[in-house]
């Protein structure tokens, strides 16, 4: 069984609980007065199929498949003009990263919205030495979207790349090795051990 | 004056040969100057920005920052953890309240900190480098140190999203906040008034993956300033003088705009009316020229 499956059936009755329990601040949400400041907001905001307001209705209305499945919280780009407005405090921010990620483990998350893909690689460049390596994903973002967007993309960029290559500040030489933390088996322990307690609170519920 | 002491997380786009490496220079000249002294935090690791959230989620993501408060702990104990990139610094200053928020969330931090033998308590302050400034040493002891005031040059104060929200600098409103412009009077400049891009969003990291998007908010930003008859931009974020220097080209192929407008760091503004030269203020790591400060520092 799936891991959306199973979700499915723990909380066949309530969306709203399942989004509690397993959504990143998820506990915020029945606090929402539905004032629609924070749809007024979001920088992307033409671009939301449903803005943050509308999100909170519909997780209240039990519309699982259409929240999760929705590109919506990808459009967030953690401004934080949400949070420092709404009236009942709510850390929107906070829920939509974390609808995106709850989407996104259950592998129900839209399958090729760009910003899902870039936050992915971001984590993975990360978390493999402990630092970002801006080259490493300046190439895997080219080529996100297959071979030939991804040479397009790159001679387009081509300008971008050559100027931060003169002004020093993009090293060709990362590539093969640069920035990293000394300490990476330690930082791997870490994040294992992080990773696991998450997981097991997921499966308590 | 007393040296101030501060335990410093540099951040990874302030690492040699990254994209705000420029940035690290000219605060580096900076800190000369005011006699601040900064100990970087031994092996930082990234703190996850704002993206990391995707496929990192909650635990793992806030274990990242506790690793860096851990290591402050350890080697600068008593110290306030101060950053200079405005992810960074919400990032950690997050993690420390939410760790205080919730003790079961301290708890599992500091197990999941464990397995490389570490601990955290996060009771120490996180600061960015703007509150130091405004805070610590305030704008009459930074303007005593003015050898060159950048006269007649105009600049947009573009503080951008999150040095500004959820935290901000205290004392200021969120709408509109006056440090930086009240920095760029104290280094003889004039300050843009009423930039109404202000405090707007240039895309963040979502300018990679959605660049059309967010080339449209960055539009705006630079336009606002032209606007106000700004020579140049200033902000204290590297995501937005990222996104707004280097993707001016692109822009001015869709919208047939012809911004070429320099992006500078508050850093540079000071180490060049502190009379550091161009290299020493980072003014050649801009991929726009800012030619009147170029000017200043070949003085
Ligand atoms: S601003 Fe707050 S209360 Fe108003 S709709 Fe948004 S989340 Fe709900
Ligand atoms: S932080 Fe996200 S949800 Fe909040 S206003 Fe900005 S884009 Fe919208």
């Amino acid at each position: 069984m799936s891991a959306n499956t199973a979700a499915v059936e723990r909380y066949r009755n309530s969306f709203l609980k399942e989004v509690e329990a397993n959504v990143e601040e998820g506990n915020w949400v029945k606090m929402c007065m539905q004032c629609g400041v924070c749809s007024g907001s979001c920088p992307f905001g033409p671009h939301w199929d449903h803005p943050p307001q509308e999100l909170f209705m519909m997780i209240r209305a039990g519309k699982r498949e259409e929240v999760l499945t929705s590109s919506s919280m990808w459009m967030c780009t953690s401004c934080y003009n949400c949070i420092a407005r709404c009236p009942r405090e709510l850390p929107i921010t906070h829920i939509m990263h974390g609808l995106a990620n709850y989407a996104h483990r259950l592998g129900i998350a839209p399958k090729n919205q760009p910003t899902r893909k870039f936050a992915k690689m971001f984590w993975d460049n990360l978390s493999k030495k402990g630092r970002v390596n801006e080259l490493k994903l300046g190439v895997s973002l080219y080529f996100m979207n297959g071979f030939v967007s991804g040479i397009k993309t790159a001679i387009a960029a081509l300008p971008i790349g050559i100027g931060m290559y003169k002004t020093k500040r993009l090293n060709p030489m990362e590539y093969f090795g640069g920035h990293g933390v000394k300490d990476t088996s330690g930082l791997h322990a870490i994040l294992k051990k992080a990773r696991e307690i998450e997981d097991a609170k997921m499966k308590k519920f | 004056m007393a040296k101030k002491e501060y335990s410093f997380y540099p951040g990874c786009s302030s690492q040699k040969l990254a994209s705000g490496s420029n940035y690290q220079t000219a605060v580096d000249s900076m800190c000369d100057v005011l006699d601040i002294k900064l100990n970087t935090i031994p092996d930082w690791n990234c703190c996850a920005a704002s993206i990391g959230y995707a496929e990192g989620g909650e635990l793992p993501r806030l274990a990242l920052s506790a690793r860096n408060l851990a290591l402050s702990e350890q080697a600068n104990p008593g110290q306030d953890v101060v950053a200079t990139c405005a992810a960074c610094w919400l990032a950690t200053r997050e993690t420390k309240e939410r760790l205080h928020h919730s003790d079961s969330l301290m708890k599992e931090t500091n197990e999941a900190l464990a397995a490389a033998g570490l601990k955290v308590k996060a009771d120490q302050n996180v600061r960015h480098m703007v509150e130091v400034l405004v805070e610590d040493i305030g704008y009459e002891e930074m303007g005593k140190h003015v050898k060159k005031p950048l006269e007649g040059i105009k600049i947009a104060g573009y503080v951008g999203c999150q040095t500004n929200r959820p935290f901000g600098i205290s004392g200021e409103s969120f709408e509109n906040p006056k440090y930086l412009d009240k920095l760029v009077e104290t280094m003889g400049a004039q300050p843009v008034d009423n930039y109404d891009k202000k405090v707007s969003c240039c895309g963040g990291a979502l300018a990679f993956s959605e660049p059309e998007k967010s080339q449209a908010l960055i539009k705006d930003i630079i336009e606002a300033a032209y606007d106000g008859g700004a020579d140049m931009i200033v902000t204290p974020c590297p995501v937005c003088q990222m996104n707004v220097e280097i993707y001016q080209n692109d822009i001015n192929a869709k919208y047939k705009t012809k911004f070429k407008i320099p992006v500078v760091y508050y850093s540079t503004l000071m180490s060049v009316a502190y009379g550091k030269n161009a290299k020493q203020a980072g003014l050649d790591g801009l991929v726009i020229q800012a030619k009147q400060l170029n000017d200043i520092a070949a003085k």
